[in-house]
């Protein structure tokens, strides 16, 4: 892993937003766009724009921290942890 | 002013009819021939007198490409009410309808999605409470 994707993984972790996101696709899988945002008005009542979501997924996916895959003609995203356990043990690691 | 329809997008009128009749339950209003196509109206048993839903025809060019966006993310082309989410989504899925979306908690409502076979996606909604006005 170089740096430019060690980079792209720290920044698409750097934001609260993208972070839960990462967790409600932790809890699930295979979640469409219009589910996401509905987990997100679920969870506090507060509604963020679908385009907002999309902006986000599209950097968490460049980081390779979702994949998407297709249930029907319905686009869908889930987790992939592995460049997390791969940042992590290349760099992060030495201070935990 | 009233708003006395609201219209779904349909590939297929005569299976759109046979979907939103057999399956969701709703009954027949208006069948009259226009051209080609047909002015296809249901209504709901509980509000026969309510809000009638168009199966309007798709023919459209621009319609095929909005109605695959939708569904590429999800997007519900409507919505309609139900009193008992859990109830409804046991008896559609023993109909063999298909559901996108599992009933869900979202905010003051619970929903849940299903596809309607002609291309749209629909959703189906409990409220928790009343809206605000």
């Amino acid at each position: 892993m170089n740096d430019e994707e060690l980079d792209l993984i720290f920044k698409a972790l750097g934001d609260a937003t993208r972070r839960r996101i990462l967790d409600l696709l932790q809890e699930r899988s295979e979640r469409s766009l219009f589910e996401i945002c509905a987990s997100f008005v679920a969870a506090d009542g507060k509604s963020l724009s679908r385009q907002t979501i999309s902006q986000h997924l599209d950097m968490l996916e460049r980081a390779g921290l979702i994949t998407t895959s297709w249930k029907g003609r319905t686009k869908t995203h889930s987790l992939n942890v592995a460049p997390m356990q791969m940042a992590t043990n290349q760099w992060l690691k030495k201070y935990l | 002013m009233r708003i006395y329809v609201t219209s779904v997008l349909v590939d297929d009128q005569a299976k759109a009819l046979k979907f939103y009749t057999d399956k969701l339950g709703f009954i027949l209003k208006h069948d009259i021939p226009v051209g080609e196509h047909r002015w296809l109206t249901v209504v709901s048993k509980e509000q026969p007198e309510g809000t009638e839903l168009l199966l309007e025809p798709g023919a459209h060019p621009a319609v095929q490409p909005f109605k695959d966006a939708l569904v590429k993310d999800g997007i519900p082309a409507t919505s309609f009410q139900v009193q008992d989410l859990n109830a409804e989504f046991a008896r559609l899925r023993e109909l063999g309808v298909v559901f996108t979306l599992e009933p869900m908690d979202a905010g003051s409502v619970r929903m849940a999605v299903l596809d309607d076979t002609c291309g749209n996606l629909i959703q189906l909604v409990e409220m928790k409470q009343e809206l605000p006005a």
